[in-house]
């Protein structure tokens, strides 16, 4: 295409003409990535901008995840890959907003398109260049930690899979080398490229930049950048990492030896109230070091780990015991409490640090590493972005926004997703990507498919009639296969293997460069089955199956060996066995695939209604959302009016007015001819599967059947009836909302109390209930700030274990504290008693004792009120819904998410997702937002006529079947039935509700039943290549 | 597998018939179904029972190890594998240190194999047991009640099988039987009797021998 130059800023620029789509996302990290996804998916054309050279944002640079450990990158990757493959999403990274004009509906973006000197189209990252290039140059992607050159590929399994030269490159400064031109076989490489702009016109915006980990060396005092055994997090996370800068050991900078002693320091720029300090709650350092002991404990068993800390902020689902996990290993201190940095060693270059230890007094100590704890920070172009997208920011410079709609930005048409709203952790970030999605789909409703494109794959050749050719690919995974198994003898061996008719291996088979080499290695030597020897299907299985359908070739003629997980990791110090082992993991999967079968999924028609569950706030403002997008919504509510808890709740921390809102909501509801409402109705079955399910409801007493496509779980908690503290025994004991609502109410009684204690974490946080209850501490805050308002005169105690005023909330906090609210810390060894008694005066009061922290004294507290945070439990008939739904519950009796980092609206049931308390305790700005993201969610299957079937279902032969009925027995899903046949009653399966779970097959004692894809055959053959060498 | 519950015995049994000296099967938390099936409850079910017949061959049960593991327990499957090797490694090679001689073991593991449609009835039909436990399930495996069903209806089974298996070869002395299998005359005497009722086997009795009838 002819290009037109001009002059922007006396800097030459090319244009292209202007490009048309729905909706553009600013940032690809998680939340970019997964409102991308989301809204492709429900019909629209995105564009994904990403001012670095690759998508994937922080989370790239992440280890591992919390609370579940699972690997950052190799849950990210594959979905950089699906973006990467999506017809109806264009990637554009190295990009920058230039500026946004028009209104919601109608917005012109112009991009500036960085020149990476790379022509995308010929690069095929072969790094060829990278290893010629002389200039060597501190590593962004690894923390400036390691070095890279000034032509490189950001990261290893970058999206797209190029080289960028930076401005190190000594051709850019002063012409003096053109080594990477020469020996770029292609001619991918271009210093004549100049920044490129282009427009985009588009109905809605999604800013999703995130945020900026805390630069510590805005205080002196952490002598970050002056001692060089002291990290930040940011740092120790690439530390930790496999493809960090040394492969995955532990090292010190000076002298590459690993840290045994190692130190944490909490809250480094959060909670601080001073200059270059931010007075929030990061709201993810406390569980983020948790990780890093744990991990830093399985590379060293030894390594001993001190975390010092102000509260422990374990408020998010299976938080408490990752925190209980962590302080139980050994080796492994805690010490509450603030530590400095003293000095560090001249010669060992230790680092000492300085702190009140509990029981020695002031102390110091040295360490080999300190690491800080650092925040999240807005990112660094937050007030430049604001202008751009003409948006306000709140006073700690993330942006502002609704409080009760936290993805509305000030300026409609533009919505706000991930960290950039303040600090959050992953799975919020993939929520309000949802949700922001939901609420684009509301907004750009009536054009939603005119854009969109359906992915196209060749026609389907038939093989089942050839022999086997089977190709196997062998991947190094950068490091992490390469360094223990020797990979081009995998690939020599895979070749004497029967059927095998080509072996190659691969620095990264998952990248979309690789990926499409299987493909057109498939075309060019004909094979009909692949064997990829790497990582797991668990995550990349999805990705290797689509490249065989790109190829033509049915995608059940795929077998994954996992010689990462399964050999390499775990093998590191025996290489020649791992070898050996990949071997032996190769040769099954080739024996396997050789037997496997061609299977076609099939299309399930989507109905498309939705039904929600539950009619709080939740479950209104979900179904609202979905209604909004044209879909008729069934929302049932057992009470006899809609409201849940929020019936309960008069203000928020932030003075909303809870009741005006929720009205003013069910207002909204009943007016919405979509949205059809029934209270007094109860669930009494429900069947069918994502697409089609049939739910029977009892709606007083008339008992009726809706089909409907998905369905939302959105019912709700309870709050904990407590039996500790004279509660129920003396009217002066509260719980939280209780008291809420007395004041609400203006009870003169309460309100004229000279003094007021309030008990924190009652009934949870002990061995019944093993979790944080999440709100409690806010809740608290928020009451004692109303009655300070009040009444400035009362004494106000909140006796507390640790105060988990995460994010914001931790400036209300202060300014509790600031207005005499007085916090008293207890051991849950040392619990506050409660007494009926009198004052100095006669008068009748409780008696509070507790046992001060500071002094290790009594105390005594004559409270003429006694108020409970009391726990937020599970409904009574949740465990009834998760049977009816088939959805699981966690140990705490919370719903289960499908995945807590990246599902965490999805139930593992396809096609039923969850929002709001039933997930677990949260306020209602965050139910708000898990109600939008279920809302999403949603879209993305209603708004296809279609949805997908696996083809690995049962199969009856029914020439051997002896209609013993064992198979029906066992199938929970009831997919098995009798049917009539000429021979007598034959057992039959209906695949649509057959999840292929295999249990028909182990109870048949003919064999007349079978698993498609692990039948007998199948599994047989790859036993026996087990220990079958010679094969 | 996709799930515990498709884990057939005759996996278990054909790798042993491979030559494998030990069987690993993992499976999810008890209770922690990704289904809504429970299969790894089946699967305990099976692996109990299939411990108990590896007893009844003369195999050494600790052979097979059920563990239940979640995927966010990378470090917990770690420690059961090494400990499972390790056990396998301190037993040593399969049948030869039971002292169960290469042509008795295949004779046994084939007898097995031949019988698992039939014990899968057995188990579909008297012992399928579902206990929140594993305890409870090693409880039940213990009684009198199970070892009463199993001798009754699969544990005679698979002695006359093997019986069979060894007259298919030629005409034998119970003695002889005795001693290639590893059990007691008295036993043989009492399975012959009962193969005989049943007129699978006939005895020769001018040479003091057993036949196939």
């Amino acid at each position: 295409m002819e290009k037109e130059i001009e002059s922007i800023g006396g800097k030459l620029v090319s244009c292209t003409d202007s490009d048309l789509g729905d909706v553009m996302i600013v940032g690809g990290g998680i939340s970019g990535i997964q409102g991308a996804l989301d809204l492709a998916t429900a019909g629209f054309k995105v564009y994904l901008v990403d001012k670095a050279p690759s998508i994937g944002g922080h989370m790239a640079q992440l280890d591992k995840t919390f609370p579940t450990n699972d690997c950052s990158m190799c849950i990210e990757s594959p979905k950089f890959v699906e973006c990467n493959r999506h017809p109806n999403i264009e990637i554009m990274t190295y990009t920058e907003v230039k500026d946004v004009e028009g209104e919601a509906g109608d917005f012109t973006v112009t991009l500036i398109k960085k020149p990476r000197y790379i022509d995308e189209t010929i690069c095929t990252g072969c790094t060829t260049c990278v290893e010629y290039c002389p200039v060597v140059y501190p590593d962004k992607f690894n923390q400036d930690i390691s070095n890279n050159k000034a032509i490189h590929i950001y990261f290893a399994q970058a999206v797209p899979l190029v080289t960028y030269i930076d401005e190190s490159c000594r051709y850019l400064k002063d012409k003096t080398c053109t080594v990477c031109q020469g020996v770029c076989k292609n001619g991918a490489i271009n210093f004549n490229q100049v920044p490129e702009k282009v427009e985009v016109k588009v109905g809605t915006i999604i800013l999703a930049p995130g945020f900026e980990p805390y630069d510590p060396k805005l205080r002196e005092e952490y002598r970050y950048g002056e001692f060089e055994n002291v990290v930040t997090s940011f740092d120790y996370e690439r530390l930790l990492c496999s493809t960090g800068p040394y492969e995955g050991e532990i090292l010190r900078a000076t002298d590459k030896k690993h840290p045994h002693k190692i130190a944490w320091i909490q809250c480094v720029g959060s909670r601080q109230v001073i200059p270059g300090g931010n007075s929030y709650c990061s709201a993810v350092c406390c569980t983020y070091a948790q990780k890093h002991v744990i991990l830093t404990k399985d590379h060293d068993a030894d390594a001993e780990c001190t975390i010092f800390h102000n509260d422990i902020r374990s408020y998010g689902k299976d938080f408490e015991r990752f925190y209980q996990r962590t302080e139980k290993l050994p080796g492994v201190r805690f010490i509450r409490g603030y530590a400095s940095i003293m000095k560090e060693d001249p010669v060992t270059k230790n680092v000492t640090l300085r702190y009140a230890s509990n029981d020695e007094g002031v102390k110091e100590e040295e360490f080999d590493m300190v690491v800080l704890s650092v925040g999240l920070t807005p990112p660094a172009d937050a007030q430049s972005l604001a202008d751009k997208f003409g948006i306000e920011l709140n006073g700690h410079g993330f942006c502002k926004t609704n409080p009760v709609n936290p993805m509305e930005s000030t300026r409609p048409g533009v919505f706000i997703s991930g960290a950039f709203q303040g600090p959050l952790d992953i799975p919020e970030s993939v929520v309000t990507a949802c949700g922001a999605g939901s609420q684009c789909g509301e907004m750009l409703n009536f054009r939603r498919g005119d854009l969109a494109k359906a992915r196209e794959y060749p026609v389907e050749r038939d093989v089942s009639q050839e022999e086997p050719r089977i190709g196997v690919f062998v991947c190094h995974c950068g490091a992490n296969i390469g360094r223990i198994v020797n990979v081009p003898s995998a690939v020599d061996y895979a070749l004497t293997l029967p059927n095998v008719v080509h072996s190659e291996d691969n620095l990264f088979i998952c990248s979309t460069d690789a990926a499409k080499h299987i493909t057109s290695s498939i075309i060019e030597k004909g094979l009909n089955r692949v064997v990829v020897a790497a990582c797991t299907p668990r995550t990349h299985e999805p990705l290797f199956r689509d490249t065989l359908r790109e190829a033509g070739i049915n995608q059940y003629y795929f077998e994954f060996a996992n010689i990462r997980e399964h050999c390499s990791w775990v093998h590191s110090k025996e290489q020649e066995s791992a070898t050996q082992k990949a071997k032996d993991l190769i040769r099954m999967a080739v024996a396997r695939v050789s037997h496997l079968e061609p299977l076609q999924e099939f299309d399930l028609p989507v109905n498309k209604a939705a039904l929600v569950v539950g009619g709080g706030v939740a479950g209104m403002t979900s179904a609202l959302s979905i209604a909004k997008q044209g879909h008729h919504v069934y929302l049932l509510e057992k009470e006899k009016e809609l409201g849940g808890t929020a019936r309960k709740l008069y203000y928020t921390l932030e003075g909303l007015d809870v009741q005006s809102y929720l009205n003013e909501l069910i207002q909204k509801v009943y007016i919405n001819p979509y949205v059809h409402v029934k209270t007094d109705t109860k669930v009494i079955d429900a069947s069918g599967y994502i697409g089609n399910f049939v739910t029977k409801i009892d709606s007083r007493g008339i008992v009726s059947e809706i089909k409907h496509g998905a369905t939302v779980i959105a019912t709700g908690a309870e709050v904990y009836k407590p039996i500790e503290y004279l509660y129920g025994k003396d009217d002066r004991v509260l719980t939280h909302l209780e008291l809420e609502e007395q004041i609400a109410k203006e009870d003169e009684k309460l309100l004229n109390s000279e003094s007021l204690v309030m008990i924190q974490c009652v009934g949870c946080r002990n061995e019944d209930r093993n979790y944080c209850s999440r709100i409690c501490c806010s809740e608290s805050i928020k009451n004692a700030l109303k009655l300070k308002e009040i009444n400035p005169e009362m004494d106000i105690y909140i006796l507390f274990r640790d105060i988990r005023t995460y994010g914001y909330k931790e400036d209300y906090y202060r300014e509790a504290a600031d207005k005499d609210v007085r916090f008293i810390r207890y051991e849950p060894e040392d619990l506050p008693e409660v007494e009926d008694g009198e004052n100095d005066d006669g008068k009748s009061v409780l008696k509070v004792t507790v046992t001060d922290p500071i002094l290790g004294e009594k105390l005594e507290i004559d409270a003429d009120a006694v108020v409970l945070a009391a726990a937020v439990v599970p409904t009574e008939d949740s465990k009834d819904v998760a049977a009816l739904f088939k959805v699981s519950l966690s140990p705490d009796g919370f719903y289960s998410e499908a995945h807590v980092k990246l599902r965490p609206v999805d139930f593992a049931a396809d096609g039923v997702y969850l929002c709001g308390i039933a997930h677990y305790p949260k306020l209602l700005s965050e139910t708000i937002s898990q109600a939008y993201g279920a809302a999403g969610r949603v879209l993305t299957l209603l708004s296809n006529d279609t949805v997908v079937a696996s083809g690995s279902v049962a199969g009856v032969d029914e020439s051997i079947c002896i209609s013993c009925g064992a198979c029906i027995a066992a199938c929970a899903y009831g997919a098995i039935s009798f049917h009539e046949t000429p021979h007598g009653k034959k057992a039959t399966v209906n695949s649509v509700l057959c999840k292929g779970d295999g249990l028909c097959n182990a109870k048949c004692p003919t064999g007349a039943i079978s698993l498609k894809h692990y039948t007998f055959e199948q599994v047989y053959s790859q036993i026996d290549a087990a220990t079958n060498e010679a094969l | 597998m996709m799930c515990s519950g498709r884990v057939d015995m005759s996996f278990i049994f054909r790798a042993f018939a491979k030559g494998n000296d030990g069987v690993f099967v993992g499976t999810c938390h008890l209770g922690d179904c990704h289904y809504v099936t429970h299969g790894n409850y089946d699967a305990l079910n099976m692996v109990m029972l299939s411990k108990k017949i590896l007893t009844h061959i003369g195999l050494n049960p600790e052979r097979i190890k059920i563990e239940h593991v979640s995927a966010g327990e990378g470090l917990r499957f770690a420690e059961a594998m090494n400990e499972f090797s390790q056990t396998v490694r301190n037993l040593g090679l399969l049948g030869q240190s039971e002292g169960i001689d290469q042509d008795a073991l295949k004779l046994k593991l084939q007898t097995v194999t031949e019988l698992i449609p039939y014990i899968r009835v057995v188990q579909n039909e008297r012992l399928k047991v579902r206990f929140e436990t594993v305890e409870k399930y090693e409880e039940f495996y213990a009684s009198k009640e199970f070892e009463k069903i199993f001798n009754e209806l699969i544990g005679d089974k698979l002695t006359q099988g093997q019986i069979i298996s060894l007259l298919r070869e030629k005409p034998l002395a119970p003695g002889e039987m005795a001693a290639n299998l590893g059990i007691t005359s008295s036993e043989v005497s009492r399975q012959i009797n009962s193969s005989a009722m049943q007129g699978l086997i006939k005895f020769e009795e001018n040479q003091k021998r057993v036949a196939l009838a």
